[in-house]
């Protein structure tokens, strides 16, 4: 092609950002020539990744979650509410996804991001579908009172593999969730128990001594990968994923059940081959977060 | 052992496929596409001048508006949209008309269970018929996992609702289905089809994914000659039922 003859001539002479922005597609084939990326990462590797829980002090439970600039703060809130019919002793979770004008030069205030309901519904059913939460356990009183769980996600930085940290910073701000305690009053409206009035504790206290915590089956984690002609780039950050559009994301479990494998079409083709080796990449990926998560959470017990 | 269908289908049976195109006579191209109870209507406007604000003006632009039977637009209605366009973008040529808009409307008729696919096929023979340059036709299939891991394609709603999980596969229509098996031991590895999209919902082992590609893409072989003959016969002026 001739912007490639152009590119083998200009290389030499140009700089190199300006040839990061004029030819964006050449710069990063040069790099995936050599199995690198031009942030030095070997193509199978995530980003560094840190979590810290309990961000939002005000909210029963939050998380704060980074993977490489992607930065996003997850907060549940509890709210009384009757259950449905279909389903009395069960509770309900909300989940919602907001990309704020903060996040990223190209979204502007007043008008939302296309991508933001998208990665909303992905998370609500990959969280909703995983089994993690049993919503039995957000009953308190069969048929008349159950926890309503409003997770909201804030994208404070997006810079790549938005539905990863989100569901990271989900995943983390369900384990550091504590249900406050609550006691049925005369009216029979549930009312929290405060510190001051334990001494006169009602009658039919459905969650009793301390907060409890949220019991959580195998929990879901995610990777994106990104397939560019034979190579498998894993968690892109957001000047990858604009070059080269073909992305795949894989959600596995604890016990490394599939819980999600989402290739929303794209230019490029996925052959058995390169996904199986995205769930190989996944799998590695699963031990990672699971030992971050567990180191976060005991650093939030010693305090 | 094996689950009992409504209708006494088979595990691999599909429902019945029709498609319809020329439909709607203001419309650039459109097409009506029913497999089984549900069905979709689908017009292509275009191609129009002008490229949306963030969208490359070296390619053709495609914008897809998702309409559901009852209700607001929603979220999952944003989804579908989302996982349309970007199945589409790999079946058409999008540099022979650079710097325009393609439409794309879909209005959902009926929901009776794979309405992706359904959807899919309707926008491919809407296309068609507007004439839009494609470099292939795009086949889609829908097929769930029971708890005993029997795998059942084409599912109505009231099997997706109750199956532990479901996956929705589509493969690009390769010339090579249409013609005589000539292939030799060389090129079968070549000729095995790769995804353009692929969507699942709920937990399932990974062997039981793969198992799902491999059922979709044995079935995906007939449904395409089906479809691409039901294409091909067609006279202008159907009434929409």
């Amino acid at each position: 092609m001739a912007a490639a003859s152009g590119t083998n001539d200009l290389s030499s002479e140009m700089e190199l950002d300006a040839f990061r922005r004029l030819f964006p597609l050449s710069f990063h084939e040069r790099h995936l020539l050599e199995s690198i990326r031009p942030d030095g990462r070997p193509l199978g590797r995530a980003r560094d990744t840190s979590l810290s829980l309990g961000a939002v002090a005000s909210a029963n439970g939050s998380a704060l979650a980074k993977i490489g600039c992607t930065t996003m703060l997850a907060a549940i809130k509890l709210e009384v509410m009757t259950p449905t019919v279909e389903a009395p002793d069960e509770g309900c979770i909300a989940i919602d996804f907001h990309m704020p004008p903060i996040c990223s030069p190209l979204i502007r205030p007043g008008r939302p991001a296309e991508v933001a309901p998208v990665i909303s519904k992905q998370l609500s059913d990959t969280i909703l579908s995983s089994g993690t939460i049993d919503l039995k356990e957000l009953c308190l009183v069969s048929g008349k009172a159950a926890w309503m769980a409003y997770l909201d996600i804030y994208c404070l930085d997006a810079d790549g593999a938005l539905f990863d940290a989100a569901l990271l910073s989900a995943v983390a701000a369900f384990s550091h969730l504590q249900i406050p305690v609550v006691s049925l009053n005369d009216d029979g409206r549930i009312v929290l128990v405060s510190e001051e009035n334990g001494g006169s504790m009602k009658e039919k206290e459905p969650v009793n001594k301390e907060k409890i915590k949220l019991k959580m089956n195998s929990q879901p984690f995610s990777l994106t990968c990104i397939l560019h002609k034979n190579y498998i780039l894993a968690d892109p950050i957001s000047e990858e994923e604009s070059i080269m559009e073909t992305y795949l994301t894989v959600v596995l479990d604890t016990n490394y059940q599939l819980v999600s494998l989402n290739k929303p079409g794209g230019p490029g083709l996925a052959s058995t081959s390169s996904i199986q080796d995205c769930i190989a990449l996944a799998q590695k990926r699963v031990k990672e977060l699971q030992q971050i998560l567990s180191e976060a959470i005991s650093d939030m017990e010693v305090d | 052992m094996d689950i009992e269908r409504a209708g006494g289908r088979g595990a691999n049976q599909l429902r019945p496929i029709d498609c319809f195109r020329d439909v709607l006579s203001r419309a650039h191209g459109s097409a009506s596409c029913s497999q089984g109870e549900t069905r979709v209507l689908a017009a292509v406007f275009g191609p129009k001048a002008g490229t949306k604000k963030n969208e490359n003006p070296e390619k053709a632009c495609i914008e897809v508006i998702w309409k559901p039977k009852t209700g607001q637009i929603g979220k999952t209605e944003k989804e579908l949209e989302m996982i349309l366009k970007r199945t589409l973008q790999n079946i058409c040529l999008l540099s022979v008309h650079p710097n325009t808009t393609t439409s794309i409307i879909v209005q959902v008729v009926h929901d009776d269970g794979s309405l992706l696919p359904c959807a899919i096929h309707a926008t491919c023979a809407a296309l068609v018929d507007a004439g839009i340059p494609l470099k292939s036709l795009a086949v889609s299939l829908c097929c769930c996992l029971t708890e005993s891991g029997q795998i059942l394609l084409d599912p109505s709603k009231l099997e997706e609702q109750k199956m532990k999980a479901f996956v929705c596969l589509v493969f690009p229509s390769s010339v090579n289905s249409v013609l005589p098996e000539e292939s030799t031991p060389a090129t079968t590895k070549s000729t095995e089809q790769e995804i353009i999209t692929s969507l699942t919902h709920g937990v399932m082992t990974v062997d039981d994914y793969f198992h799902c590609v491999e059922q979709g893409r044995a079935a995906v072989a007939p449904l395409s000659n089906i479809l691409k003959k039901k294409m091909r016969s067609q006279s202008a002026g159907n009434a929409v039922k």
